[in-house]
Parts: C-alpha cells; sequence; structure tokens
C-alpha cells in the first residue's frame, strides 16, 4: 500500500477546520452550531496525530494531547447542551435568530 | 508525595477543599439550616485569602509540568483578593437564593482553572486551566434560570468560548508540528521564526483575544455581561480576564519572545481596535453593564499598549493596572449590584438624582469611574502612566498618541455617568437602600485601595522585583 504523505493529512485537517468555521458562522441551529465545532476540534486531532506518527514518531506527546482534547469537548458539550435545554425551555426555540432579546 | 511538593499546591489544594467541603454542606442542605451560611462562606474565603499569603519557595512539580515563581504567587494572591471581594458583594443577592452552595462551587472551581493555568509548565496544562477556568463560568451565567437574558447570556458565552478554543488549539497543534515537544522549556529552547510557527501564532494570539474580549473578538462580551447577573458579571470582567491576561504576557513574553519582530504590529493594531472601539460603542449605551462591558474592552486595549513595550516595565504596568482595574471594577459593578437588588434598575436613566437618595453608593461609583478614567488623585492615573510609560520602551509613538486621544474619549462615557448621578434631576429617584456589613466592607477596601495604592511606591517596586522582560535564550 502506498504511504499517505504527511501534506495530504494537513490539507484534510486544514479543510475540516474551515469547514467547521464556515458551519460556525452559517448555520443557525444551536445544536449545528456545536457539531461545528466538534469539526474543529476533530480537525486539531488530526493534525496532532498526524505530527506524532510522521515527524516525532519517538514520543507520543501528540496522541497523549489528543485523549485531552476529547475529554474536554465532552464537558464543554454537555454544559452546552444543558444550557441549550434551558434556553429551549425560556424561548421555545434553539434557532439563534429567534433568541436576541439583547441588541446593539 | 512528599511534604514540599504540598506545599507547592497549597493554593489549589485549599480550594479544592473548599470546595469538597461545600459539596458536603450541599448534600446535608446545610445553608437552608444555617442562617448565618454566607458569613460562614465570606469567612473561609478570607482565610483562603490570609493563608495565600505566606511566603513561598519557588519550584517545579511533575516533570516540570506545574511551577510556581514569586510572581506566580502574587497573581493568585491577586485573583483570590478579587474573589474575596466579589463573595462580599454579592452577599445580599445569594441571601435568598436556595443554589447559592452551587454559586460558590462553580466560582471556585473557575477560580481553581485559573491557578493551573498561572501555574503551567506545557501547553497541554495552560489548555486544560483555560478550559476549567472558563466552562464553569458558562453555567454561572445561567444562574438565573428563570431569566430568558441570563439564558441567552450564556449560550452566547460556552458557544464562544468553545469555537475561541478550537482556534486556540489549531494554534497549538500547528506549534507542536514545529517544535516537536509542548513544555515551555522545549519551546524557548527551539522556537525560531518561520512560517509555520507564525501560522500557529496568530491561531494562538486569535484564541487568547477571544478570551481577553480583544477587538474585533469582542463580540461576544456586551451581551454576555448584560445578561449574566451581577456577581457573575463581575467576576467575568475581573478574574477572568484578568487571569487571561497574567497568562497571555507569560505565554507572549516567554514562549514567543523570539517572533516580538512578528507579533509587535499585530499587538499594536488590536491595541488601538480595542482603545477606539471599545470607547466609541461605548458612548452610546443605555444599560450600565453594557457600558462598563465596552470600557472593559477598551482598559485591555490600555493593557496591550503596555504589553507592547514588551519588556520587565511591560510586564510590571500590566500587573499594577490589573489590580488596580481589579478594585475600580469590583466597586462599580459591587454599587450596580446593590442597586440592581434592591430595585431590579440597570438603566442609565434610573440613576438620576442617586447622590440625592444614596450618597454614599453614588460616591463609591463616581470615584472608581474616575479611577477607571485614569484621574490624577486615584491609582488609576498612575496604573495608566506606567502602560504609557512602558509603550514607550518600543518607541512607538503613533500607539501612544492615540492612546492618549482614547483617554480623552473614556472621560466623556465615564463622566457620562457620573453627570446622570450628581447633576440631572429626576421625578423618581431610586429609594435608600439599605446595605449590610459585607458590601460596605467591600466598597470601603477597593476606596481606600483605590485612593492610596498610588502614592505608595513599594507596590509598584515590588512587582518590579519580580517581573521579567522578553525572554532570549
Amino acid at each position: 500500500m502506498e504511504h499517505v504523505p504527511l501534506a495530504h493529512v494537513l490539507i484534510l485537517s486544514t479543510i475540516l477546520f474551515f469547514l467547521g468555521i464556515y458551519g460556525f458562522f452559517s448555520r443557525r441551529n444551536l445544536i449545528t452550531m456545536l457539531m461545528s465545532i466538534e469539526l474543529i476540534l476533530n480537525s486539531v486531532n488530526i493534525n496532532f496525530v498526524a505530527f506524532n506518527k510522521y515527524v516525532y514518531p519517538h514520543q507520543l506527546e501528540g496522541v497523549f494531547f489528543t485523549l485531552f482534547i476529547i475529554t474536554i469537548a465532552a464537558a464543554e458539550v454537555s454544559i452546552s447542551i444543558a444550557i441549550i435545554i434551558n434556553l429551549y425551555r425560556r424561548f421555545n426555540t434553539i434557532d439563534i435568530e429567534d433568541t436576541k432579546n439583547m441588541k446593539f | 508525595m512528599s511534604l514540599e511538593s504540598i506545599m507547592y499546591l497549597r493554593f489549589e489544594g485549599i480550594i479544592a477543599l473548599i470546595i469538597f467541603l461545600l459539596l458536603v454542606l450541599k448534600l446535608n442542605d446545610a445553608d437552608d439550616r444555617v442562617p448565618q451560611f454566607m458569613n460562614g462562606i465570606n469567612i473561609l474565603l478570607l482565610v483562603n485569602f490570609l493563608i495565600g499569603l505566606f511566603p513561598m519557595v519557588d519550584g517545579t512539580l511533575f516533570n516540570n509540568f506545574f511551577q510556581t515563581t514569586e510572581l506566580i504567587v502574587l497573581q493568585k494572591n491577586i485573583l483570590n483578593f478579587g474573589v474575596l471581594l466579589i463573595s462580599f458583594t454579592s452577599t445580599t443577592w445569594l441571601s435568598g437564593n436556595k443554589n447559592r452552595i452551587e454559586f460558590y462551587i462553580l466560582l471556585l472551581s473557575s477560580l481553581l482553572g485559573a491557578f493551573v493555568m498561572l501555574s503551567s509548565g506545557h501547553v497541554l496544562m495552560l489548555y486544560l486551566g483555560l478550559e476549567m477556568s472558563t466552562i464553569p463560568v458558562a453555567a454561572l451565567a445561567n444562574f438565573n434560570k428563570t431569566q430568558r437574558n441570563s439564558s441567552e447570556a450564556a449560550i452566547k458565552l460556552i458557544l464562544s468560548s468553545a469555537f475561541s478554543s478550537g482556534i486556540l488549539l489549531f494554534g497549538i497543534s500547528l506549534l507542536y508540528g514545529a517544535v516537536g515537544n509542548l513544555s515551555f522549556d522545549h519551546i524557548i529552547a527551539v522556537i525560531q521564526p518561520n512560517p509555520l510557527t507564525l501560522y500557529a501564532f496568530t491561531f494562538i494570539l486569535a484564541g487568547f483575544a477571544f478570551k481577553m474580549s480583544i477587538v474585533p473578538f469582542h463580540l461576544w462580551t456586551a451581551d454576555v455581561y448584560e445578561g449574566s447577573p451581577v456577581g457573575v458579571t463581575n467576576y467575568l470582567s475581573v478574574i477572568s480576564k484578568g487571569s487571561v491576561i497574567f497568562v497571555f504576557i507569560s505565554v507572549l513574553y516567554v514562549l514567543f519572545g523570539a517572533l516580538k519582530q512578528a507579533w509587535l504590529l499585530e499587538i499594536t493594531i488590536l491595541s488601538v481596535l480595542s482603545m477606539t472601539i471599545g470607547n466609541l460603542f461605548a458612548m452610546r449605551q443605555q444599560n450600565v453593564k453594557r457600558l462598563l462591558a465596552f470600557s472593559s474592552i477598551s482598559q485591555v486595549g490600555f493593557v496591550l499598549v503596555g504589553i507592547a513595550g514588551a519588556s520587565q516595565a511591560g510586564t510590571t504596568a500590566s500587573i499594577y493596572f490589573v489590580l488596580i482595574y481589579l478594585l475600580s471594577n469590583i466597586a462599580s459593578f459591587g454599587v450596580i449590584g446593590a442597586i440592581s437588588d434592591a430595585t431590579g434598575k440597570e438603566n442609565l436613566s434610573s440613576y438620576k438624582g442617586l447622590y440625592k437618595s444614596n450618597p454614599f453608593l453614588a460616591l463609591v461609583f463616581a470615584l472608581s469611574l474616575f479611577s477607571l478614567a485614569g484621574i490624577p488623585p486615584t491609582a488609576g492615573f498612575f496604573g495608566k502612566l506606567f502602560l504609557l510609560t512602558s509603550g514607550m520602551g518600543s518607541g512607538l509613538y503613533i500607539l501612544l498618541a492615540i492612546a492618549a486621544a482614547n483617554l480623552v474619549l473614556s472621560l466623556y462615557n465615564y463622566l457620562r455617568v457620573v453627570k446622570t448621578m450628581f447633576i440631572d434631576q429626576a421625578e423618581e429617584t431610586i429609594e435608600p437602600i439599605q446595605r449590610n456589613w459585607p458590601l460596605t466592607a467591600a466598597l470601603i477596601i477597593c476606596v481606600i485601595g483605590l485612593l492610596i495604592i498610588g502614592f505608595i511606591p513599594s507596590v509598584y517596586q515590588y512587582i518590579d522585583s519580580l517581573s521579567f522582560g522578553i525572554y532570549l535564550k
């Protein structure tokens, strides 16, 4: 099997990162915005694992960092979902366009 | 673990103990049965602050993942002091709240995260501390569960902080690709200004700018400050922001010291934007909390002027300014909180004639606003003076001229509030407000601090003796 070069993996992770940013700015549903953030974090994970495997194969620091990122992302999502549930009870919607009591 | 290593973890250990104690108390519903519960918590936090004042030797733990120096101890003491004062000013609000133990558990968890972040010797610890200090605050912002604004503030805070930590992490992953090991010692030894590190640095800077609400990453700030309960706004504007500023200085000077030529221009532009846009937007605000949110954006712009000096004076001036900013903001939010608790009013127009009905609150508020504006007898003047002096070290005279012009703009914003309180006539004024002793004590401590810190040279000299300039190997 052909060896996949590092550049390809980095291009994949960069595309994933900017897809996440695009989704975060263009989607109006709160859950979809959270999913976009997950895309960003997963692109970071790909970066860490790829650098670890290709450039610094003698240690495991990138892989460990990935484990911590996954854990923290879970904590972040659980808090976000709790807040979204509470928000739904107040506004009866999870569309960010409708939750704007405060404006400039 | 030896006794020595427990001593290094003194700050974190005490906070963790208090959190466990509160969890046990919550299980027993102790706060319903003990009428003096709030006094008990305030005393616990006071003891925590006093224990923190004992001197501590420098050292590292866990293979350099955790480090402590005298400067870090000083920063932790400043944060401890701020949390103590915030607890004092929130006493009235929390007395009638049945979830007050949760408030303190979340508040102290966030403080613990800030301590971990300050003591970090590895980027992993830095990231963990940063997340630990922001996630509980989002839950705190939603503390008034029945209010719409509170939910809206919380969702805006958690989404923007998760997004910004994603950007920060992308930068960290690229930095890992560039240097291979993320411990601070290793990064300092090998970092070179090449395209990959600059790319990584840009993302890391953007992530930090989100957390410090620097323009153009500030859009969440005003809504979150307005929607959250006043005590939480106070915490966000003082402790969250202050701890990130402390860490940002060391990241910028120590980790990225070799890239100074690259970041000087970026910091200058961000500083100019923050000061100008913060002040211009503050002019049209009618809600006092929103006004102070934009004022805090412009204050961070001033801190960046000092940081752009990139010398020992930059560190000293920034820490000194954060200390003064902490006192002034806690005093102003304390007054806003007292008025909001008693009447529910947060609009500037309802503050008309405050001096006639509540002279003490009006005077404290006016003094803290003078300090934020930088008017000479107050400490705020000295804070601004040292920041601008430090900025002069880099020879950025255009930046200094813009900063001086912004001082005038900010003066307009703050004096508008003072005029409303002292001069404007109103048909209905706010009734005289009953203050309890913790609020009065906190306000008096802030006022004394604001009046005398500027005239005690040893404060500045002490911080200066611990500070570091840009670190080059």
